[in-house]
């Protein structure tokens, strides 16, 4: 919302402070002021000019003249003007030689000056709106009222100068969307009086005006028309009315457009005007009906749905009910006959109207935000006054005012309420004179006999909060009375539709006190009991990986219908069901994802396009994995109470599993070259370890087989498991997944489930018993058919070895002559240690030769040069 | 037989004698130039033949009244050419010592970065350290979907369908905008879960990632992270809630942070506030009269950090929590924002991007 103050000070007197200040009130008060816009005070040297006669110049590309204009200078001055909308006799703004003009762009200036131009001295410029700051119109010049003193200073006269505050107003407050909310809320904060601009002496009631019924009150529960004609189509607006419309962001059109927008900023009710002579039979304010259609302003032929609500006559639909007018009845330039129109209608129909029709209009943003339901009257009235006065019009006697009753809504707390929820105590007066600043009408005690106790949800129209509230029992339970004796009773007033809980009107005890004298405590701690044993996990596998080289990163997790391709899927694989968004940002990568590689891939590429070969990247992310046979939809419950099991179920079921994992992708050398020789190409073997090094951080040993997954090399990739759940696979990636992605050759990758880890973490290590007693060591070279998998052999041989047996392990692999065609040899080392004693040469021989024993007869293993 | 003895004194026992022995040993000894040389001397001059150890054994040979005399001039001699071969011991090993460390030298400002180290992404890491504090505080750490329930993410939240705040939320629709199931747009369902699962009193953050339809620009990404703040408890009110968020940003920005808390409007919180940072550029200079502008905060002098409140009763309901018993207050952070914040990140696109530069500086921690 854009505020001109000078038109906030038309109605309460602010004190002589700084905009600044001004600014910082507002913003203490819950409007927060975006920027401050000084206008018009860069203008300077801009006279009224009276047009003494006009020399049509010829042989020009287009028609210029050059003027004579009387400026109250000692004589007049020739100045040359493109414009043609000017006679001799008008009176005009004159930018005077010296003088300064806002330029073209914001902040730029423009000064003017005496200079030669179409063969003449032009002493200066005759100014269009556009070339003063005030509105968009440049298709001529701006032609002053005949009686507009000569000479005068044109930014004087205009208002031109004035500061804007640009105001953020919060969607619970509609009623700030006009300059009375804002008004009335600085004159609240400083404490001076507030003169309502809706305070309007209305004419004696005679009778009605064009005939008018609502149909449905659910969508409209109060409708006003009135009635002028004769209204001269060429009066034009008055500059002033035009500065204002400017400086609050609207466009001056019509003298008719632009009272009605202007009363619409000046009080925040919205108003239409509709063509009286196009208008047949009365009017009835009822919803579509199937299969009606209705083509708006803005020239789109809406199909309607029997929800929206509309504005019709005998011709059928000539309105979209506070949102946006019809074609059909549109006030044009010959328009002389009214009718206005100015409604209360459902903000929950209004809005979704607009959403459906995506439509949003300065009616719908005040409608669905909550308009004063008492102001019609009073707004029509204040518009039809504007016409006459400056149209020429003719107000025609009586009103059309159809309304239905609404129940004002009360409201029950212990006057004590809001310093408990603010925790610092209020007195009474405090309260009280808070609630009243704001317009609530305050009693003591609880509300009449008789009169119904609502302490929340407005029964009329609960759009400004949650829509499936049924009535008196969410209001027992937002009751905040209690056993408290000392109530009061408080009637918000009827611009503030947001008023409904008690709560609402805390919030308006404090902000008015001022939040900044909220004491800043702290809460006594609780007893938690610090991160999970999962959560825990998830640092430590970040840590590991970065320590083992590894870089994180958050990719989004969007991906296409190709990538799922490039990873070279099979037709039938889980990771190709995806859940799909109704919205993407990109047609492209409509798909949450499956599996982490997509984004690590792109990322890798993108880090090597800068110039980064040896890259080594992690992301810990979510997947999305639809459930076989879930439901498409997930209900939305009731809020009136807790959800049972069964209903938080259902909506459950419907969602996508969405476990948790870790993805790592390397290239490029993952120890670097340097002055101490060469370096070493990231492998297989590096994912194969880094899973390894994931997996340990869940104190568990992971056992690792071959496995022949997409989008791994089907020689060089390895499932990971622990006991028999699968966590995950690493390795080499494919060739063509390579290819596809442009990755570097050999790029390698893991992608293991964190889920799955954190169910199977194992409980605190059991801390070994460290024996003192020598080691004794034995090595052994085995010969096994090339294809035995080596920890295949290495548990064969800690489970011959026994107990005595510390560690192993492989320090060469062979195969060649030496061992013979499809066999390779594995030399161990074992490490033998007992917890009691020093263990004889015998016993580390008997441990060994049993080791050598099962492996012999698991996989024909030979002693190498036995 | 003590008493028979030879009765002719034994030269070698001779003052004159013993003195030449030690004086040809002394000089041998600061001869040796190395510790092999002064092996030789060891063996020539103090071993078991050389002539001060025979001359020892001749002492048993003499007169009982001769022996105490010889013995002493012989021990003294013995003791000289002994410390004389500690010192030229020691002297010749430092030598050594000092010329092969000195032969050893390396240049040790060679780079050695075989291996390089990792980083962790400082959105993480900052979310870390944020749970951390208010782990210190008691909270727990609660967690929720990504892909939400529409009523988990708005109507339990009091947004209900037609609220004018739910079109502001740029929504990502699952499926069709009728499934009833969104990217979560913020963290605050989580709120929702709490509350349904945990007993009370209940004191969590959740952080996590959030959806939004925004174009990434410097300022805007469509996936962000949010730290979610709630405690429910009896008692609780709004001052608990402005020292705890005090707290929060001494935390994350240093003592001396100004904070303000300003009227705003969220449907999940009644009373709501907004708490804003003092303009970290230009210290608010820039929206005094006269100052000059400040891109940073657009010459507001604050910048907005998060949005809070006490919770609004209606989502106590929802939950099936007695409003009249108990009341909370709930908090919502941008992480993203916050890292600008507290590190002069520029653009978003950084922390997007994954650009390994980016990330690296920040190392494990933030």
């Amino acid at each position: 919302m854009r505020v001109p103050l000078s038109w906030v000070r038309e109605y309460v007197d602010l004190p002589a402070v700084s905009t600044h200040e001004i600014a910082d009130k507002l913003t203490a008060a819950g409007f927060k002021v975006e920027a401050i816009e000084s206008v018009g005070h860069e203008i300077k040297n801009v006279v009224v000019g009276e047009v003494l006669a006009i020399e049509e110049l010829t042989g020009f590309k287009k028609p210029i003249r050059y003027c004579q204009v009387e400026v109250g200078e000692a004589a007049p001055r020739g100045i040359i003007c493109g414009a043609q909308n000017f006679v001799a006799g008008d009176r005009v703004p004159v930018a005077l030689p010296g003088a300064v003009l806002p330029g073209p762009k914001p902040g730029e200036l423009f000064e003017i000056s005496s200079r030669k131009t179409y063969g003449r001295i032009s002493d200066g410029m005759i100014c269009s709106a556009r070339e003063l700051g005030v509105g968009d119109d440049h298709s001529g010049i701006l032609v002053l009222p005949a009686d507009t003193p000569i000479g005068a200073d044109v930014v004087e006269l205009l208002g031109l100068r004035d500061e804007v505050l640009e105001v953020e107003v919060t969607p619970d407050r509609g009623y700030a969307l006009s300059i009375r909310g804002i008004a009335r809320e600085l004159a609240i904060a400083f404490d001076v009086p507030f003169r309502d601009p809706a305070d309007i002496e209305l004419p004696a009631d005679t009778g009605g005006s064009y005939p008018a019924e609502i149909a449905d009150p659910t969508a409209c529960d109060r409708f006003v028309l009135r009635t002028v004609t004769g209204l001269d189509p060429k009066a034009p607006t008055p500059m002033w009315m035009q500065v204002r419309l400017t400086r609050a962001g609207m466009r001056p059109v019509s003298l008719a457009v632009d009272v009605t927008n202007y009363v619409m900023l000046e009080l925040g009710q919205p108003l239409h005007a509709f063509d009286a002579d196009k208008l047949q039979g009365t009017i009835v304010v009822r919803r579509a009906r199937e299969g009606e259609t209705l083509e708006t302003l803005d020239h789109v032929t809406r199909k309607l749905d029997p929800e929206d609500i509309l504005i019709t006559d005998d011709s059928g639909p000539i309105s979209l009910a506070g949102t946006m007018g019809g074609v059909s009845t549109e006030i044009s330039d010959t328009s002389t006959n009214l009718v206005i129109e100015a409604a209360h209608f459902s903000a929950t129909g209004i809005a979704r109207t607009s959403r459906r029709h995506n439509l949003v209009s300065e009616a719908s943003r005040r409608f669905e935000r909550g308009v004063d339901r008492e102001l019609p009257l009073y707004a029509s009235w204040r518009a039809v006054q504007l016409l006459v006065t400056h149209g020429r019009a003719t107000a025609q006697p009586g009103v059309t005012h159809v309304s239905h009753d609404v129940e004002p809504l009360t409201i029950t707390i212990p006057v004590d309420y809001p310093g408990r929820v603010a925790g610092v105590p209020y007195d009474r007066e405090t309260v009280v004179r808070c609630l009243e600043q704001v317009g609530c009408l305050v009693v003591p005690g609880r509300p009449e006999e008789g009169a119904k106790e609502a302490s929340g949800a407005r029964p009329a129209d609960p759009a400004l909060n949650t829509a499936t509230v049924s009535g008196g029992a969410l209001a027992d339970k937002l009751s905040v009375i209690g056993d408290s004796t000392d109530l009061i009773t408080v009637t918000p007033p009827s611009w503030r539709p947001d008023l409904t809980d008690p709560n609402d009107l805390v919030e308006e005890v404090i902000r008015l006190v001022g939040y900044d004298k909220l004491p800043s405590l702290l809460p006594p701690a609780p007893a938690g009991s610090g991160l999970t044993e999962a959560q825990r996990l998830r640092r430590r596998v970040g840590r590991a990986l970065a320590a083992a080289g590894f870089v994180e990163v958050l990719s989004y997790p969007f991906i296409s219908g190709k990538d799922l391709d490039n990873l070279q899927l099979e037709q039938d694989d889980d990771r190709r069901v995806t859940v799909r968004l109704a919205n993407p940002l990109s047609e492209d990568e409509p798909f949450m994802r499956t599996t982490l590689l997509p984004g690590l891939f792109k990322t890798l590429v993108r880090n090597v396009g800068r110039g980064f070969a040896d890259v080594a990247l992690f992301e810990c992310g979510s997947v999305f994995l639809p459930r076989p046979g879930a439901p498409e939809t997930a209900p939305v419950l009731a809020v009136d109470r807790r959800p049972t099991a069964e209903e938080l179920d259902r909506i459950e079921s419907a969602l996508p599993a969405q476990p948790l994992r870790v993805g790592a992708v390397l290239a490029g050398e993952i120890e670097r070259s340097g002055w101490w020789g060469k370096g070493r190409q990231a492998s297989w073997a590096d994912a194969i370890e880094a899973a390894r090094t994931v997996i340990r951080e869940a104190r568990v040993e992971p056992r690792v087989e071959a496995a022949r997954t997409a989008p791994w090399h089907p020689g060089r990739c390895a499932a990971l498991y622990v006991g028999d759940r699968l966590i995950g696979h690493a390795g080499e990636l494919h060739p063509r997944v390579i290819e596809a992605y442009g990755l570097p050759r050999r790029t390698c990758a893991l992608e293991l489930e964190l889920s799955a880890l954190e169910e199977l973490l194992s409980g605190p290590v059991d801390a070994p018993a460290v024996s003192s007693y020598p080691v004794a060591t034995q090595d052994v070279a085995l010969v096994v058919p090339a294809d035995t998998p080596v920890a295949a052999v290495e548990a064969a041989l800690r489970e011959g070895a026994g107990e005595l047996l510390e560690s192993i392990r492989l320090f060469d692999v062979y195969t060649g002559a030496q061992v013979g065609e499809g066999k390779k040899s594995l030399a161990y080392t074992l490490r033998f240690r007992a917890p009691d004693r020093t263990l004889t040469v015998e016993e580390t021989t008997a441990a060994r030769d049993a080791a050598v024993a099962v492996a012999a007869s698991r996989f024909g293993a030979t002693l190498r040069g036995a | 037989m003590s008493n028979t003895y030879d009765p002719v004194e034994v030269t070698p026992l001779h003052a004159e004698e013993v003195a030449r022995m030690q004086a040809e040993a002394l000089a041998a000894i600061a001869a040796a130039k190395d510790l092999d040389e002064l092996k030789q001397v060891r063996l020539a001059h103090a071993g078991d033949r050389s002539p001060i150890a025979l001359a020892n054994r001749e002492i048993g040979a003499l007169p009982p009244h001769a022996r105490a005399e010889a013995g002493r001039r012989v021990g003294a001699a013995r003791k000289a050419i002994n410390e004389a071969l500690a010192a030229r011991q020691a002297e010749l090993e430092a030598e050594r010592d000092e010329r092969v460390l000195r032969e050893e030298t390396v240049d040790v400002t060679l780079p050695w970065d075989r291996r390089p180290r990792g980083g962790r992404h400082p959105l993480t890491t900052l979310m870390e350290r944020i749970v951390d504090a208010f782990v210190g505080m008691g909270y727990e750490v609660a967690e929720g979907p990504e892909l939400e329930g529409e009523w988990f993410n708005f109507d339990a939240l009091n947004i209900a369908r037609d609220h004018p705040a739910r079109s502001e939320h740029d929504t990502f629709f699952v499926g069709s905008p009728e499934s009833g199931m969104v990217l979560r747009t913020q963290t605050s369902p989580v709120q929702i879960r709490a509350l349904l699962e945990r007993e009370l009193p209940v004191y969590v953050v959740g952080p996590g990632k959030t959806f939004r339809t925004d174009e990434l620009d410097a300022t805007h990404t469509p996936v962000f992270h949010q730290i979610e703040g709630l405690a429910v408890d009896e008692g609780l009110t709004m001052a608990h809630l402005k020292g705890t968020l005090d707290r929060f940003a001494e935390v994350v920005f240093g003592k001396g942070i100004r904070t303000r808390f300003r009227p705003n409007y969220f449907p999940f919180t009644e009373p709501s506030a907004e708490m804003d940072l003092r303009c970290f550029v230009c210290r608010g200079d820039s929206a005094r009269p006269g100052g000059a502008p400040c891109r940073t905060c657009k010459s507001e002098g604050w910048i907005e950090w998060g949005g809070c409140g006490m919770v609004n009763p209606r989502v106590l309901v929802a939950c099936g929590v007695d409003p009249a018993r108990y009341s909370g207050f709930a908090f919502g952070m941008g992480i993203e924002r916050t890292l600008m914040f507290r590190h002069n990140a520029a653009d978003m696109r950084d922390m997007v991007e994954g650009d390994v530069r980016f990330t690296l500086p920040f190392g494990m921690e933030v």
